[in-house]
């Protein structure tokens, strides 16, 4: 019985003696990056870049007082288990915001989460748009940052006329290419000149593929390839191209899921030319990026890493939310979510990124070559940022849809003819 | 682009006089710091006004300059060549005279970026140097990149070339390229007899160029026909080859899918376990192909024909530990075996992201097994397939040969037929069973050399295969050698004839479709094992 009591006391002392520390002493930033499983590729940096950046923060005094605390969970590259993983997060550990997620069916699958418990995700991958959620900042590129541009290089500046479509068969892929289909169209192209191919997860054999590719590329117009094939299918992709002959002079390759980290595990050797179109680069030439790559190769403690475009993302998603942190005086959702809108942050391509009313941020879009020693170099850059555009305005149906979650509008799906907000009803 | 060439041209001549002190020296140092500049056309014309001047550094300078080394030191905007240092810097040296500058750090030195144009037209300008080169190889190289560079400039250095060229392989390389450049030429006869002559010349700027005049209003009537009889006898051509490429894919595809089945034949088929971990052993091979390639970096050439035999031991040992860590324990239970296995695999996958990093490894294909055997214009086979497809033919042999002529394989058919019988004549059923699942399992590893060449080395790399390994050994009939091999090519041949009809996807489900069906009809496979050994 004693025994019984004592051991009452002794939890309940620990749990009151924990709950006051969180509540107290630090603020908790939750990390919801796959550290297992086919996703851990490429999440994993992302998880490591956000701990340097609570590191940078805590030794600059933390924030609003208090140091930072990280808390770290693994979703295993599961979708289900990420919305499990986030309830864990916000509901148990309490943490003030969220930086996590790559694929887009991880994100839809904890956006109701955080729009039911009111919490603060940071997502820094680029995407196919169409969405906008109140609880949901947008870090990475929307089509309107990345393809689109890259579509408008080649035609401009290439002269492409001919197109291949090449992508992973699942939904960002199939959004983006429809976005471009329909601009490439609107451009006066036929559709007797664009191919559209799609292939499933983690296809090796690209023979005929490639081999169609330069089929169609033999037709008397300049051919050129966007491709949204995903994550390990491209390694086999472009050794394929390799080996049937096939260099970017002849038919460039521009990719949207290509990094740097992605060429860290091929032989680049037979790409030279191929080209990615990003939002940074680790080649960029800007002081601050220099800093950035020495603090993050410190912290790593390994020279050969690299570092990309999401990681940039995070870098700066970090910094606006820290920055809204202090405008506000509070990490309340709602209050950060207020006051974050209209934050600008300097990136590392040496410009500034804004927080836009829609929750996307002002992003320049670089277009790089692929060079011998697995960097970019860059070849072209928008004049000025582009501001992300949440709803494409390319797609009949969401042309008409804007996104706005400043007062008096307050709608992440708000149609301009019918005055209608859909609410959170995406479809 | 001639209008600029012109005034290129008038600038050096101007120049030339300018400077007739030191002419030489002078304009090169001028062309080589003109090279720094933010516009890739300015860069284009600098180039090429380098390219005119005799001075022994131009080939250097434009060689670093395709290849990317060519910078400008930070502080001073001189012209340098740079060796990359990694993290700590660069070590320059001064483009125009060779001097060594010594080492900066990263942020000393500020690339001069090239892109493809650019990348384009320095090559064709390195070529029309090395027209006279003594090496034929180099000689050939160069006329097929003016060729390819389309710059009609070069047309007249091609032509004369051709009078004094000594090797026949060249001057057939230079007949071909002036036809291609006589496609344009401003002459109609000549364009006439250069369309004529296209219609064997399945090169892909050739039909580029007759589609263009094919489709040309501007042009006679005569001119146009000609080139749509050409192209069309071309397209014929090219069909042709497409029904032999599209057969040798599909040998192809199936080769890989033979390798990496024929390890579980011989588990799954022969032994009945059902091994999930089969995958992860494959992934084990080609991660030994990496480690090889890292231990001796200088033995790249040689790395594969090490990496056979260190995989086949590496997988074959770790196939020894699961048999007798965890399937002995199993035999007869299959549903335990599948769900142990399983887990085995998952252990397997993340050990091996915990020891290289969840990031993929760069396996390097050494210079014998990349680019591509031509058999005819327009008809080529790539090395790496033609290579791994004769390699999973010997594996496929040497395994026949241990099953059918060794005393391993004579007691594996007698433990298979009947373990109690074959115990009682005495055979040691467990030293075969260990044998025999080494085998299959160093099998496997073999699989992941040749898979190395092909595909990501990552820890994923198993989970792609496993399931259309079990597919070929069920399709094929269990227990059945000879059955995985029709199985694994005729799979490889159907998937890649489906494939332009029904896009990638689609083929794949109707290849499964098709054998959820066969096996409906047919539950022991293609070649079913006879005998009392299946009744029981």
């Amino acid at each position: 019985m004693i025994k019984r009591l004592v051991s009452i006391f002794v939890l309940v002392a620990l749990g009151a003696n924990s709950a006051v520390q969180a509540a107290d002493d630090t603020i908790k930033v939750g990390v919801l990056h796959s550290l297992s499983g086919t996703m851990a590729i490429s999440e994993t940096t992302l998880k490591d870049t956000i701990l340097m950046m609570i590191e940078q923060q805590n030794e600059d005094g933390g924030l609003l007082g208090k140091q930072l605390e990280a808390v770290v969970v693994d979703p295993a590259s599961n979708w289900p288990l990420f919305a499990e993983k986030a309830r864990e997060l916000i509901e148990k550990e309490e943490v003030d915001v969220v930086f996590g997620c790559w694929t887009s069916v991880s994100r839809k699958s904890v956006l109701p989460v955080f729009e039911e418990l009111n919490g603060l995700l940071f997502y820094p991958v680029q995407y196919e748009g169409e969405e906008s959620s109140k609880n949901v900042f947008y870090t990475g590129a929307a089509p309107n940052q990345q393809a689109i541009p890259a579509v408008d290089y080649l035609m401009d500046e290439v002269g492409a006329e001919r197109w291949v479509l090449a992508g992973t068969d699942y939904v960002y892929p199939r959004t983006t290419n429809k976005i471009l289909e329909a601009y490439l169209k609107a451009k006066g192209v036929s559709d007797a000149d664009i191919m559209i191919n799609y292939t499933p997860f983690g296809h090796s054999d690209w023979q005929s593929i490639v081999s169609d590719i330069k089929k169609f590329g033999s037709a008397g117009k300049k051919t050129a390839v966007v491709s949204t094939i995903n994550g390990d299918a491209n390694v086999p992709f472009y050794k394929e191209l390799g080996n049937q002959g096939i260099s970017a002079e002849d038919i460039p390759v521009i990719a949207f899921s290509v990094g740097e980290e992605e060429l860290s595990g091929i032989d680049t050797g037979p790409l030279v030319g191929h080209l990615a179109a990003w939002n940074y680069f680790m080649s960029v030439d800007a002081e601050v990026n220099d800093d950035f790559i020495d603090s993050w190769l410190d912290f790593i403690g390994d020279d050969e890493r690299v570092t990309n475009d999401p990681m940039e993302a995070h870098y700066i998603g970090f910094k606006m939310w820290a920055e809204a942190v202090k405008k506000a005086g509070t990490t309340d959702p709602d209050a950060v979510q207020d006051a974050i809108i209209g934050v600008s942050v300097s990136n590392l391509s040496g410009g500034v990124a804004t927080m836009m009313p829609n929750h996307h941020i002002t992003k320049p879009v670089l277009i790089g070559e692929i060079q011998d020693d697995g960097q970019f170099d860059v070849v072209w850059e928008t004049a000025g940022s582009v501001v992300g555009d949440a709803w494409s305005d390319f797609l009949p149906g969401s042309r008409d849809i804007t996104a706005d979650w400043m007062a008096p509008l307050a709608c992440g799906n708000y149609n301009v003819k019918t005055g209608n907000c859909s609410g959170q009803n995406y479809e | 682009m001639r209008i600029i060439r012109c005034i290129v041209m008038g600038g050096l001549l101007f120049s030339a006089i300018g400077f007739a002190a030191e002419p030489g020296q002078r304009d090169f140092e001028l062309a080589v710091k003109s090279l720094n500049t933010r516009s890739f056309g300015e860069k284009e014309i600098a180039a090429a006004r380098l390219a005119s001047i005799a001075h022994d550094r131009v080939d250097i300078v434009l060689t670093a300059l395709l290849e990317g080394a060519l910078y400008t030191k930070r502080d001073n905007d001189l012209v340098v060549i740079a060796e990359s240092l990694g993290r700590k810097g660069y070590r320059l040296q001064e483009a125009a005279t060779g001097a060594e500058l010594g080492e900066v750090g990263r942020r000393g030195a500020k690339k001069i970026s090239v892109n493809n144009k650019l990348r384009r037209v320095v090559r064709g300008l390195l070529s029309g140097r090395q027209l006279a080169d003594p090496e034929p190889a180099v000689r050939l190289s160069a006329v097929q990149a003016l060729a390819a560079s389309g710059d009609p400039t070069f047309r007249d250095r091609l032509a004369v070339r051709a009078q004094e060229e000594t090797d026949s392989e060249v001057r057939q390389a230079i007949a071909v390229a002036l036809t291609v450049f006589d496609l344009e030429s401003p002459n109609e006869d000549a364009r006439m007899a250069a369309i004529r002559a296209s219609a064997s010349n399945l090169h892909p700027t050739v039909r580029m160029k007759l589609t263009a005049i094919a489709g040309d209003p501007a042009l006679s009537d005569d001119l146009r026909d000609a080139a749509r009889a050409s192209l069309s006898e071309l397209e014929q051509r090219a069909a042709r080859f497409q029904m032999l490429e599209t057969f040798f894919f599909g040998l192809s595809l199936g080769s890989i899918l033979v390798l990496a089945a024929i390890g579980l034949s011989i588990t799954f088929g022969v032994m009945g376990v059902i091994n999930m971990a089969h995958g992860e052993l494959i992934m084990l091979g080609a991660y030994t192909t990496y480690v090889v390639q890292t231990a001796f970096p200088e033995a790249l050439e040689l790395s594969l024909l090490i990496a056979v035999p260190a995989a086949f031991m590496v997988s074959g040992l770790v196939g020894i530990a699961i048999e007798r860590g965890v399937i002995r324990f199993l035999y007869g239970r299959p549903l335990e075996t599948l769900l142990a296995t399983f887990g085995v695999s998952l252990i397997l996958q993340q050990a091996v992201r915990s020891i290289f990093s969840p990031l993929n490894r760069a396996v390097s294909t050494p210079e014998w097994m990349s680019g591509s055997l031509e058999i005819a214009q327009g008809l080529s086979i790539t090395y790496n397939r033609l290579y791994i497809f004769f390699f999973a033919l010997a594996v496929f042999a040497a395994l026949l040969l241990v099953l059918k002529r060794t005393r391993l394989g004579l007691e594996v058919r007698a433990v298979t037929q009947n373990r109690s019988m074959a115990q009682a004549m005495g055979i040691r059923s467990t030293r075969v069973d260990v044998m025999t699942f080494g085998l299959g399992a160093g099998i496997a590893g073999v699989a992941g050399v040749a898979l190395s060449q092909l595909t990501n080395v990552g820890p994923n790399l198993g989970q792609g295969y496993i399931v259309d390994s079990f597919m070929v050994v069920v399709f094929g009939g269990v227990g059945n050698l000879w059955g995985t091999l029709v199985a694994g090519l005729s799979l490889g041949v159907v998937n890649k004839f489906l494939e332009p009809a029904a896009g990638a996807v689609v083929a794949k489900i109707l290849v499964l479709v098709f054998i959820i069906l066969f096996i409906q009809k047919r539950p022991r496979g293609l070649f079913p094992q006879k005998g009392r050994a299946v009744e029981s």
